[in-house]
């Protein structure tokens, strides 16, 4: 399910809109994640406050979301792109990538109570396509 | 027996009250008919789905969504017994229609986000856990019966 010009140009025209809120859309993500999947928590055992408010769920949240920039702006070649961080997460951090997609599906939600307009089906398509591309890319060293 | 607190079970009834089953039903049954494409295999017969306009225009798959919603309003009504009120719905889903039940959850995840997208700020990770909780049971009664 690779991404056609017509998915690069929405992510991109949607990532353009979005960008400036990146910083929180990353911090509630990240919140909604541990809320919804408790199993996630585990990655982050050495964090005493994971809550909404927390300023590590909020620094990380704006660090995976740089990952999500860097992806946007790698977008023809995610591989390629997205290679150090897919070592990073395979050798060190050692994240099951099921992860990767309850992850996604925070940051569509996310993005849907922020941007309702911005969200149509169409798009949606586009970004969940984008963000399972990412997740592939991330899960490319792993084995 | 699901176990339910005094939270979520105020929330699924709370989102259920404030919701338009004759909006949200729609929406989320077309939306899971663009983003996941496959699951048009299942509405043959429900006339022109040949691109995201057309689907949403469809006044077939809006009926479609409507009946799902009410199908859901019976498990909120029921939140004890989920799976004994899906039993009959479950085995028509397998014998009858022969859906493939991972596509139960890419239907609840677009009504996850079709809900998201109406309430905004309100639909917290707390509403976020608890709905999705519920989704998650009505998708396990619903595959329950297959074999």
């Amino acid at each position: 399910m690779s991404l056609t010009d017509k998915d690069k140009a929405t992510v991109k025209a949607l990532w353009a809109k979005i960008q400036k809120s990146a910083d929180a859309i990353g911090a509630d993500a990240l919140y909604r994640l541990f809320t919804v999947y408790p199993q996630s928590k585990i990655y982050f055992s050495h964090w005493s406050d994971l809550g909404p408010n927390s300023s590590s769920v909020k620094a990380h949240g704006k660090k995976v979301m740089g990952g999500v920039a860097l992806a946007v702006s790698k977008i023809d070649d995610l591989t390629r792109g997205l290679l150090e961080l897919s070592e990073q997460h395979a050798f060190q951090l050692r994240v099951d990538p099921a992860n990767f997609k309850l992850l996604s599906h925070c940051i569509l939600v996310v993005i849907a109570t922020m941007y309702p307009q911005d969200l149509s089906p169409e798009v949606h398509v586009c970004l969940d396509k984008f963000l399972a591309n990412l997740a592939l890319a991330l899960s490319e060293r792993y084995r | 027996m699901v176990e339910w607190t005094d939270f979520e079970r105020a929330t699924i009834m709370d989102i259920f009250s404030k919701i338009d089953y004759d909006v949200v039903g729609p929406r989320a049954l077309s939306r899971c008919l663009v983003v996941y494409p496959w699951t048009q295999r299942y509405f043959g017969n429900f006339g022109n789905l040949y691109n995201a306009a057309a689907i949403i225009a469809n006044p077939l798959v809006a009926k479609h969504g409507t009946t799902i919603l009410h199908g859901m309003d019976r498990a909120m009504k029921n939140m004890d017994n989920i799976k004994e009120t899906y039993a009959e719905l479950s085995v028509l889903h397998s014998e009858k229609l022969h859906v493939d039940p991972d596509n139960f959850k890419l239907l609840s995840d677009c009504l996850t986000i079709v809900v998201a997208a109406q309430w905004g700020k309100e639909f917290t990770g707390e509403v976020q856990a608890a709905f999705q909780k519920f989704l998650a049971v009505v998708v396990s009664s619903l595959g329950r019966q297959y074999h």
